[in-house]
């Protein structure tokens, strides 16, 4: 059996590399793939999952994996963001290029599977079609509020639309796009800032919306974050009591350390800790405290960007990776 | 023997690509059957000069791939017994290509190697799906954030 617990020292690190492979150990372990023992051994646990928000564990998983999923849900899951932004008229502060930028930005609350590729080889006027576009128009103007209490300096009292939000952008279906949508294409968090005006002051555009990835532009990127981290492991080797009990509890997160009737330290939740090492700092504890983190035991965190459920972005991501897979296994091989 | 002209930039859907494991030589193509070679992107995945001539060894180089697929594939094939070495490099890291290196015992061949490692990494992730599906479906997790 292969220690996959990765050694924290208070300056190095031990035990890091994964070398559960054929051929590295001379024990009577069998560490070639097979697909009914991984079944067996490999789990998921999920600690929630909320609109916006997913936390599971992947536990006796490689990195090469678990990395391979978290790079594609940043880079490689499609989502629909504004391409193109045609202005008409922006007499706003904010320039043009610098408004079209915000407007790319601001995640849409739209399925992606609903769109198809837009196609390059295309001329560029036959482009754009129903399928692949989705069309948004903002259209405003700021102008004095004749009511607004003579001594007022609040520009929202003084001045309409004042404020220009993201839920200000409107969706313009083309063909069947409103039954096919079931619901209309609005920006996920409506209360996104695009610019402010003041009165006189107008802009009227129409963006473009199209499918593309993170890897070619971050806007397209359907995760805020996804990001993993190794279950840490804190073993407590000598009784520490008392005071020093107490004391021992402070140095790591709260909740992580619990103090039992006899008023020895035990540990009550690991996953809670950020191993900070703050422990191995102080000489009272030297030796009575070991910190690790367990090497095959990832701890996902996938926050959404709006446009689909987190879990739903994890599920692409692994679907992503078997099409590269089974598309790399069907390709001749040239030379 | 000279080699089909590979077409360069072609898009392939992901989902209509037919079973083709043979390398193109330069065998007369019908009209027809050339408009089926168009589907595959013969420039995906090629064999780099300096393989054995029984190919148990042998070095790769796949386009439009990174460490998500390298790393990955790596370790599923370094799993295989009967793969002695497996190793990925991408060689500069402004153009889109992955090195991929395998070297057998001599039971099979690289290619056969690459293949097998294919087919486990897309074993997998079928797998990996379906255990979340179950979980998912099994419900009894917290719907709030903690």
């Amino acid at each position: 059996m292969v220690d996959n617990i990765v050694r924290i020292k208070h300056d190095r690190v031990e035990n890091t590399v994964s070398t559960d492979y054929p051929g590295f150990h001379n024990d009577n372990e069998d560490y070639s793939w097979d697909l009914t023992k991984f079944k067996s051994k490999f789990d998921i646990k999920i600690s929630y999952i909320s609109e916006r928000v997913a936390n599971f564990d992947l536990i006796n998983i490689d990195t090469s994996v678990s990395n391979a999923f978290r790079r594609i849900m940043l880079s490689e899951v499609p989502s629909v963001a504004a391409e193109q932004v045609y202005i008409f008229n922006n007499t706003s502060v904010i320039q043009d290029e610098v408004l079209a930028h915000r407007i790319g930005l601001i995640p849409l609350k739209v399925d992606p599977d609903l769109l198809n590729w837009i196609d390059n080889s295309v001329d560029e006027k036959d482009k754009f079609t129903d399928g692949n576009t989705v069309v948004l128009t903002l259209d405003v103007s700021c102008s004095k509020n004749p009511n607004a209490s003579k001594n007022s300096t609040d520009p929202n009292e003084l001045y309409k639309n004042s404020n220009i939000y993201a839920k200000d952008l409107k969706f313009e279906p083309q063909g069947n796009q409103l039954e096919k949508f079931k619901s209309p294409v609005v920006a996920a968090d409506p209360n996104i800032l695009i610019a402010k005006l003041r009165p006189g002051q107008e802009i009227s555009l129409r963006v473009h919306c199209i499918l593309g990835i993170g890897a070619d532009h971050a806007k397209f990127s359907p995760v805020s974050t996804a990001s993993y981290r190794l279950l840490p492991t804190i073993e407590i080797t000598e009784k520490i009591k008392g005071e020093d009990a107490k004391y021992f509890q402070k140095l790591f997160s709260t909740g992580v350390i619990g103090i039992n009737e006899q008023s020895e330290a035990f540990v009550k939740d690991s996953r809670r800790d950020t191993v900070s090492r703050e422990v191995l700092r102080h000489e009272r504890f030297n030796g009575k405290v070991k910190l690790g983190r367990k090497r095959d035991h990832f701890i996902f965190n996938v926050e959404s960007s709006g446009a689909m459920p987190p879990e739903e972005i994890f599920f692409k991501s692994v679907r992503i990776l078997r099409n590269k897979a089974e598309y790399l296994r069907n390709c001749p091989i040239g030379r | 023997m000279s080699v089909e002209e590979p077409i360069k930039d072609q898009d392939v859907s992901m989902n209509d690509i037919e079973a083709n494991d043979q390398i193109v030589e330069d065998q007369p193509i019908n009209e027809e059957e050339e408009e089926e070679e168009e589907e595959l992107d013969t420039e995906k995945i090629k064999l780099l000069p300096g393989s054995t001539e029984d190919g148990t060894s042998a070095s790769f180089q796949i386009t439009e791939e990174d460490h998500t697929l390298g790393n990955a594939l790596r370790y599923i094939i370094m799993k295989n017994p009967e793969v002695e070495f497996c190793g990925y490099s991408i060689p500069h890291p402004s153009e889109s290509k992955l090195h991929i290196r395998i070297q057998t015992y001599g039971s099979i061949t690289a290619v056969e190697a690459l293949h097998k490692g294919l087919d486990d990494l897309s074993d997998f992730c079928t797998h990996i799906e379906e255990k979340f599906t179950e979980k998912i479906n099994q419900g009894g997790f917290s719907t709030e954030e903690e």
